[in-house]
Parts: C-alpha cells; structure tokens; sequence
C-alpha cells in the first residue's frame, strides 16, 4: 500500500471512532463554545473589546480545543493495546502521522466553523468579502500546523502516565508563533488590509510545512518509543 | 578518583574565583553608566546570562543528535543533554527576571513585549515542557528525550522569527527607542561584561559536569536496584 492509501487508512479509522463515539462533537465543541462566552463575561462586552480582540480569542479556543482533540485522538490508542496493534500493523509511521493529523485536522475544522459562527454573532465581527478567502486558507494551513504539533506531542507522550497535564506544557509553547502568525492574518483581513494578511498567511504556510515535515521524520521513532 | 576529585574540586574554585572577580568589577571596578546609572550594573549578569542560556540549548540539542546518531550513542550525551537543559532553563529565568529588574527604572515598565524579551520567555516554557518529560523517565526514554530536544531547538528560530516579525510591524513604545541602546564607550564596562561571560562560561561547564555524573550515578542505582529485583525474583544472583 501507498503512503496516501495507509495514511487513508488511519484516517478513517480515528474518524469512524469518532463517528461512534461522538467525543469530540459532543464535548469538545460545546467546551469551545463555552470558553468564547467566557471570554465575553471577562473583557465586557460593553467597551467594544470583543470585535478588536476577537481573531487573538478565536485561535486560542481553537488552541484549547484542539489540546482535547489530540489527547482524545491518543487516548484511543491506549485503551486495550491499540498502540502495540498501531506499531505491529507494519504501517509507515510516517503514514500513521499523516493519517492522524489528517483525522484532527477534519474536526478541528467542523469545530472552526461553528466557533467562527459563534464569533461573527456574540463578537460583532464582519469579515470583508474580498477577505474570506485568505482567512479561509490560513484557517486550514493553521489547523494544519496545529494538528502536526498535536499530533506529535501526542505520540511523544503517549506511552507515558501523567500525559494529560504535559501535552498542554509541550503543545502551548510550541504553538506561540503560529496563534501569533494567524491571529494577525486573521485582524489585518478584518481591517481589509489583504497584503498584510497574507505575509502573516505565509508565515502559518511556513510553520505548517516545518511542522508536517517534522512529524513525517519523528513520528515513526516516537512510535517505537512510546 | 581522587584525580578526579580535584581536578572537579580545582575547576569549582576557578570558577567561584571568576564569580568573586565578576562581583568586585560589576559592582566597584566599572563605573555607573551615563544614562542608565547603576541599574547597568545588572547587565553584566544578565547579558552572560541570556548567552549561555542559548549556548545550553545548543549544546542539549547538539548532544541529543549524537545521542540519536548510532555511532556516537552514548548515555553520557543523554545525561548531558539534561544537565544543560537544566542551567539552560535556569539562566533562562535569571534573564527574564534581572531583564524585569532593569527595565523598571530604564523602560519605566517591568515587562515590554520586544522580540527577545518574548522568545526568551516562551524559550523557557518550551525547555520547561521539555525537563517534565525528562523527569518522567520510563522504558527507552533517552531516545524519546534526544528527539523532544530536536524538536524544541527546531521551534526556536521559528519563534524568534515569528516574535521579531510582530513586534516589527508595532509602533515602537516611547521609553523603548534608539537611546535605550546599550553602548559600551568604557573599557572597564566592556571587560567587566566579558568576564561575565567567561564566568557564566566555566559555571556552566562546572555544573554541567556535576550534574552529568550525579546523573550518571543515578542511572547505574537504577540499573542495580532492576538487577537486584530480578535476582530476587529469580532466585539467581546476578
């Protein structure tokens, strides 16, 4: 089999559990929507904060969210010995990566839409016409990169007891120049100032391609580690 | 052993003589600067600071490679590795905090969101992920550890990149322009800031060595204690 076709693969397999299971739908999603309503009854919505700060408050839900994702998407892997299966299936890892991140990236996404819905009507945000592709685009390179770094931390930690409370301490850090570079995509296409964006839009296609190269070389070792 | 003893015991005294002459010529020898008046003093502590604590993340990630590479796998690179990371996260703290220190009187602000103030503190968030996953050991753990390093040190220019970018296209604050710029027109103060260096140099070195070969010792009670259970469970004497 292809890299693609395994990568496919595994895909399928965390988004059929998923499916099943409704974790991420059922508890991730309504945590994100919780945490952009916080965000409100802290920064009052009186003072007109919200519309200004909103990009900044969006990617950091999708931050906080995505860490869930990825401790969900590896704690499947540790019930009942999935991951000596995963490691036993002959599967490239480099295959089982693209296949996993592809498989956060998915609902990262679903997730992204319904926060974004959430943050046009409780924040008052209106994005240009001309500007929705760009934030479009740097929305999924973003989720991307996100889902990498996840995805490789996750594997990092998978096989070890306390991983829940480190792969916030790993992930968190590691995010900073990305919740940097697509927050300022995200305000400049607001402000309708597109040449902007879209330097700080190549900055996430950077990171995400560092990110996925990265995974595609460590995550076969870390696999055999974990 | 008892070579080693002292030549540790020699290399201990060279460097606290290097602090003690650090101490005289920061706060006696060099003279108040012009501007900044004595709070410059902290500079020859934090500047030598901020260098090693780039050096140690450059030696743990160098030191991780040849721990991953077959042919120079060691666990003497993995215990060195650690040790640097650690001084590394410490001196990485000691910059942020004598850097708050000065700025309050210089910048009128303990903190300014400038390109190096905020990768250095995202610096030691990311090595303080890395230690907690050092600290947790386990099965074949050094591996997983030497590629963590790699991966922290590959995020660092990507965060110093990212953090200059943003601050560059900033309006620069007030009491953060041109002035604040740190020129050393005195040959005391200059010297003064490289003995900095060279002391922060040879604590590194001395506490890196300590800390290698306690790890180095904890390592082999680890092995013994593992022998002892198995002969234990065995019944037979390793």
């Amino acid at each position: 089999m292809s890299l693609a076709s395994d990568a496919v693969l595994i895909a399928k397999k965390d988004m059929r559990i998923e499916m099943r299971s409704r974790i991420v739908f059922a508890q991730v999603l309504p945590f994100g929507g919780i945490v952009l309503l916080l965000f409100a009854f802290a920064l009052d919505t009186d003072r007109g904060v919200l519309p200004i700060v909103a990009p900044g408050l969006f990617w950091v839900t999708v931050t906080l969210s995505a860490l869930l994702a990825v401790s969900r998407s590896f704690a499947i892997e540790a019930e009942h010995g999935a991951l000596y299966a995963l490691r036993l299936s002959g599967l490239d890892g480099a295959a089982i990566f693209l296949g996993k991140a592809a498989a956060i990236v998915l609902q990262l996404l679903v997730l992204e839409v319904v926060l974004a819905t959430g943050v046009f009507v409780l924040y008052d945000v209106h994005v240009p016409g001309e500007a929705v592709l760009a934030v479009a685009s740097v929305a999924v390179a973003a989720t991307v990169a996100i889902a990498a770094i996840g995805t490789v931390y996750g594997v990092l930690v998978a096989g070890i007891r306390a991983r829940e409370t480190l792969v916030p301490l790993l992930v968190l850090p590691a995010v900073t120049p990305l919740l940097l570079a697509a927050s300022r995509s995200f305000e400049y296409a607001i402000d309708n100032d597109l040449s902007t964006s879209l330097r700080w839009g190549s900055l996430v296609g950077v990171i995400a391609s560092v990110c996925v190269m990265v995974g595609v070389v460590a995550f076969g070792p870390l696999l055999e580690e974990s | 052993m008892i070579a080693s003893w002292l030549w540790r015991r020699w290399f201990g005294i060279l460097t606290l003589k290097a602090l003690v002459a650090l101490a005289v010529f920061g706060l006696v020898v060099a003279p108040p600067d012009s501007e900044q008046g004595d709070a410059a003093r902290l500079l020859y502590v934090h500047v030598p600071a901020a260098w090693i604590a780039y050096l140690a993340f450059f030696v743990t990630a160098l030191a991780s490679a040849l721990y991953l590479w077959p042919r120079t796998r060691n666990d003497s690179w993995d215990h060195l590795a650690g040790a640097s990371a650690e001084f590394g996260v410490l001196c990485t703290g000691l910059t942020l905090f004598l850097g708050s220190v000065w700025g309050k009187p210089i910048w009128g602000t303990w903190w300014q969101w400038e390109a190096r103030l905020t990768t250095t503190a995202v610096l030691l968030f990311l090595y303080l992920g890395y230690l907690a996953l050092r600290r947790l050991g386990g099965v074949s753990s050094q591996r997983r550890n030497a590629i963590a390093a790699l991966i922290a040190f590959i995020d660092v220019p990507i965060v110093h990149f990212s953090v200059s970018w943003w601050t560059s296209l900033h309006q620069q604050g007030s009491v953060f322009n041109d002035k604040m710029d740190v020129t050393i027109n005195d040959g005391r103060m200059a010297f003064t800031l490289w003995l900095g260096a060279g002391a922060f140099t040879l604590l590194f070195a001395w506490c890196c060595l300590g800390r290698m070969r306690l790890l180095g010792i904890e390592s082999k009670n680890s092995e013994l204690e593992l022998e002892a259970a198995i002969a234990q469970r065995t019944g037979v004497p390793s």
